[in-house]
């Protein structure tokens, strides 16, 4: 992380947000993200962590409360200035499968009006910093690409118009291990670099640890908690020492594997 | 005299027909299509259109096409030359198809697809024509299909109203009782039909191909 003044790029101060029916999916909701921290929101299926993300880019908009993007309400923001100010990568459907990489990676600087030629510079060196040699898969579609591969995609188009948000909903979800492995250390090591405020859906506990610098624990729609790695492995809350449960029970379990295989 | 020698003798008036057939329906499909598709557009964004236009483009397809010649007589500029009635008669007949797939095609676009537009900062118009469009243009496609076939077979008609085309060979077979003249417009109008069928589904898969 890069900020020394601590300076806060989002906030939820007090946010509620119902469905048309009344029922509320977050609430009571207060939380800062910092500029240039990767923060996770960590949380079970249906716990409200999309819900969240979408807050932040205004495609949800609460009832109660207020989201404060770079000090400004996202009710105060123009939606479309808003969005384009903030990177928006998501699982499975993400790319739009009428575009190939080039025209999908190419779209929010083409939609900003970005000239042709920064444009395609501006696609080879990001589909080379996500992994993709440029020559071999600028020209293909969603559908002539793995999961990995799509995924690697996602990212590059969240980070074309280089955003200072990144929002992030599992976007390595649905990958095998060995490759999700991979395309973390990737993003860690790219996040190092590009110091971005990134919020980070997922509902893995290991995904959590190593990518986060806090991790924002909701449950049923109300946040439990925000925790350092460190502070997350020691906590005493009963929801957070399940998910650290988890983290030990596999250890203890790889440690017992070893022992037996001496 | 066999077919082959009808088909000889009568070549050039039935090439002359075969070519106001497809003027006829030509034009009406691209003035069914100008209107059709940005009516099924309009469904999808105000959603109290969505019943009467729907609702006024299936009650036309279920006059009989020769009574909507018919009705279309008195209208005063239209009856001023039959072949501009004929073609407005049948954009009106082509309407149902086109508007229905536009609207299906568009509303049938993955709401996650167009979320993530939204999401990345796109104008209603924009997502539209970027997005919604493009995917929704096999389906489209697919009305413009059915509407043409359907046209083409309906243009025969329009020699009712002396609009002319291949239906005035029909027509004439019909009245000397002379089969020869009958299948003189029929034969035609079936290839007709089967060609458009057959280059628009061409067209029509190169466009799913990504889909
Ligand atoms: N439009 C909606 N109308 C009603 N309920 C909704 C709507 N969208 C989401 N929900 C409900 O709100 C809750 C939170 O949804 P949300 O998508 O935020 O969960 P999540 O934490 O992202 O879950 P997952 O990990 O499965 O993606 C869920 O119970 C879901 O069923
Ligand atoms: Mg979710």
């Amino acid at each position: 992380m890069n900020n020394p003044d601590g300076s806060i790029a989002i906030q939820f101060s007090n946010v509620t947000y119902r469905t048309a029916d009344g029922r509320p999916l977050l609430a009571h909701l207060n939380l800062q993200v910092l500029t240039g921290e990767t923060l996770v929101l960590l949380g079970r299926s249906g716990s409200g962590k999309t819900t969240t993300l979408k807050l932040i880019n205004n495609l949800l908009a609460c009832q109660e409360g207020q989201v404060i993007v770079e000090g400004k309400s996202t009710n105060d923001w123009d939606p479309i200035r808003l969005r384009r100010h903030i990177g928006y990568a998501i699982q499975e459907v993400g790319l739009f499968p009428h575009m190939n990489v080039e025209k999908n990676v190419a779209l929010v600087p083409q939609l900003e009006g970005w000239a042709a030629e920064k444009i395609h510079g501006r696609v080879e060196e990001l589909l080379a910093l996500v992994g993709l040699p440029p020559a071999e898969f600028r020209r293909r579609y969603p559908h002539q690409l793995s999961g990995g591969q799509r995924q690697r995609v996602g990212l590059a188009r969240a980070l074309a118009a280089d955003p200072p948000i990144l929002l992030m909903d599992e976007p390595f979800g649905a990958l095998d291990p060995v490759t999700r492995a991979d395309i973390q250390r990737e993003f860690k090591a790219l996040q190092q670099r590009m110091h971005k405020t990134v919020v980070f859906v997922t509902h893995d506990v290991r995904e959590a640890m190593f990518l986060g610098n806090r991790i924002a624990v909701l449950e049923k729609g109300a946040l439990q908690g925000v925790y350092s790695p460190t502070e997350f492995l020691q906590s005493k809350d009963p929801v957070v020492a399940e998910y650290a449960n988890v983290l030990r029970s596999e250890m203890e379990f790889m440690q017992e594997v070893r022992k037996a295989s001496r | 005299m066999n077919l082959v020698q009808f088909f000889a003798a009568h070549w050039s008036e039935i090439m002359r027909s075969a070519f106001e057939h497809i003027r006829m329906v030509m034009i009406a499909m691209l003035l069914a299509a100008g209107t059709g598709i940005p009516l099924g557009i309009f469904a999808t964004r105000w959603r109290s259109l969505r019943a009467p236009v729907l609702g006024i483009s299936n009650m036309i397809q279920t006059i009989p096409s020769l009574a909507l010649f018919g009705f279309l007589l008195p209208v005063p500029w239209l009856a001023e030359r039959s072949s501009r009635l004929a073609i407005v008669a049948l954009a009106l007949y082509s309407l149902l198809p086109i508007v229905r797939n536009t609207y299906a095609g568009i509303m049938g676009v993955d709401p996650a697809v167009r979320e993530v537009g939204r999401g990345m900062g796109m104008t209603g118009a924009q997502l539209l024509w970027r997005v919604e469009m493009p995917l929704a243009m096999s389906t489209i496609l697919a009305g413009i299909r059915v509407a043409t076939v359907i046209a083409v077979g309906v243009a025969t008609i329009a020699a009712a109203i002396g609009a002319g085309g291949l239906g005035e060979f029909v027509f004439r077979g019909v009245a000397m009782v002379d089969n020869q003249f009958i299948l003189a417009g029929a034969i035609p109008a079936a290839v007709l039909a089967l060609t458009a069928d057959f280059t628009l589904g061409l067209l029509q898969k190169r466009l799913q191909r990504h889909n």
